[in-house]
């Protein structure tokens, strides 16, 4: 579904992804995890188009989108549910639902659907979006997501700044979209949550794909000295 | 006295509309156009060529006047006030600044320095009795087409897609983009529209009075006193600010013929003091 291979990209004259090979298959979830700076928030930043890679590229069903706009790669399919929520704090709830499916991308997720599965969303849909708790604004996040009716989604630090009653319910709201099959990518600094998560784990350092593999079967051991760099 | 004050408010309606397309840039594009005054200017003598040329009446000249500074507007987005931004605030306000010193001097050689205006015909003589009071029916047009346009404009920006489209741009252009918003595109027509809005305001400012191509700044002062009075962001604000400014005005003229702007300004002076934020203050951050 997603292929990403020797993927090079910085930010100015400063390198942050050296040159790696990702795939991630359809239905599937991935976490991506690694400490800050391995470069995560980067890899989404190339996957949206919000960076243009140096060199490599980034397929979707077999489509290189690397160098598309970020208008071009949500019509063809990625969301992203960005770190911070950053919902548009001068709209409603329903409204910041409504601008998701501005690509007007056809597919099964309606407004509707989007309320039965958060019910918590749709009993604030009039409110203005700041107005909501952070775990709530994050489900609406999911759900603006959710309504261009993508093929991937790509969730950023799901967790951050959430109390751990926020996240439990966020993460349970994951589940739902994971049981019915949405391919995902979730960056998570929770190593624990980001395993219980997904079905693969792909962790990053200094720019660089160190370990892979299986999140049920995943060596903790192994994962924390690839995370932190130890031998 | 009341036959003024009713004459102010319907003045005031004039202000309002002047000022709503300076308050869709300020308000929701949180752009600063200094040039909203001479675009206005520019649109009245746009008429007044049609007029000239078709010998047609000054309201037959809309269907031509408004789609060319819609263009107009789309093109000074795209290719002028979109180059500037991102660097900081002072970008956009010197180059419209600029385009303003450069419209006033493109008029004076196109059109000369006289005082012009926009014949409206019986229109301009018409007038209705209600009770002891006579209303002109060209002031009582203008309100009827200020409300119109001021419903439409609040319908437009606050319940249509393009609307959330340019609301959600204004809040955070980067994650508007990721949600397919082609930002560049919805700001432009957004302009488009203010100047559109400025149009229609131009050719009933040019049917109620003279203009010249230095009267712009002038235009721009009432527009950003009324945007100012009813609260940044709020559409209908910005009618009642121009309505209170007008009866201002007019009570300043009635107590001594030279004192309506004076008074106008001084009521607009209170007004931040006491209200800051404006009468229809939006919150918008959190």
């Amino acid at each position: 579904m997603i292929s990403i291979t020797d993927l090079r990209a910085s930010y100015g004259p400063l390198p942050v992804l050296f040159g790696f090979d990702l795939d991630v298959a359809r239905g599937e979830t991935l976490a991506l995890i690694g400490a800050n700076g391995a470069g995560k928030t980067t890899t989404f930043a190339v996957m949206t188009g919000r960076l243009k890679p140096q060199t490599g590229s980034v397929t979707v069903d077999g489509r290189d989108i690397s160098g598309f706009t970020p208008m071009d790669i949500v019509a063809h399919g990625l969301a992203l549910v960005p770190e911070g929520r950053q919902l548009f704090p001068s709209l409603t709830v329903e409204e910041n639902l409504l601008v998701g499916a501005h690509s007007r991308r056809s597919g099964g997720w309606t407004i509707e659907r989007v309320y039965e599965i958060f019910p918590t969303v749709a009993e604030f849909r009039k409110r203005p979006s700041m107005a909501l708790s952070g775990g709530q604004q994050q489900l609406v996040a999911i759900g603006r997501a959710l309504m261009s009716n993508p093929n991937v989604l790509l969730c950023d630090e799901l967790s951050l700044g959430l109390s751990p009653a926020a996240v439990d319910i966020v993460y349970s709201a994951l589940g739902k979209l994971r049981g019915e099959g949405l391919t995902t990518v979730i960056v998570e600094q929770d190593i624990a949550r980001a395993l219980s998560a997904s079905d693969r784990f792909a962790c990053m350092r200094h720019g660089q794909i160190v370990l892979s593999g299986a999140s049920q079967t995943a060596d903790r051991a192994e994962i924390s000295n690839a995370y932190f760099g130890m031998r | 006295m009341l036959e003024t004050l009713i004459n102010g408010a319907l003045i005031g309606a004039l202000y309002g509309l002047y000022g709503l397309g300076l308050s869709l840039c300020l308000g929701l594009m949180r752009q600063i156009n200094l040039a909203h005054g001479d675009f206005i200017v520019f649109s009245a003598f746009l008429a007044l060529q049609l007029m000239t040329h078709l010998g047609i009446h000054p309201l037959l000249t809309l269907p031509i006047v408004v789609p060319v500074m819609f263009a107009v507007g789309w093109l000074l987005q795209r290719f002028v006030i979109e180059r500037t931004l991102g660097r900081g605030e002072m970008p956009p306000i010197l180059v419209t600044f600029g385009l303003s010193v450069i419209l006033q001097n493109v008029m004076l050689q196109l059109f000369s320095a006289d005082t012009k205006s926009l014949d409206p015909g019986a229109l301009g003589t018409a007038a209705v009795n209600i009770g002891s009071v006579a209303i002109g029916v060209l002031p009582l047009l203008t309100l009827a087409v200020s409300v119109g346009i001021f419903a439409l404009t609040a319908a437009v920006f606050g319940g249509t897609r393009f609307g959330r489209a340019v609301r959600a741009t204004s809040d955070n252009e980067a994650v508007a983009q990721l949600m397919g918003i082609a930002t560049r595109r919805v700001f432009a027509n957004a302009m488009g529209f203010a100047l559109a809005i400025s149009a229609i305001a131009a050719i009933f400012y040019g049917m109620r009075g003279t203009f010249d191509p230095s009267t712009g700044p002038e235009r721009m002062l009432f527009a950003f006193e009324a945007v100012i009075l009813g609260g940044l962001g709020s559409i209908w604000g910005t009618l009642a600010g121009g309505i209170i400014l007008g009866i201002a005005q007019a009570a300043g003229t009635f107590i001594v013929p030279s004192l309506g702007p004076l008074v106008g300004h001084i009521v607009f002076l209170a007004g931040l003091l006491l209200m800051p934020g404006g009468l229809f203050t939006k919150r918008t951050r959190a």
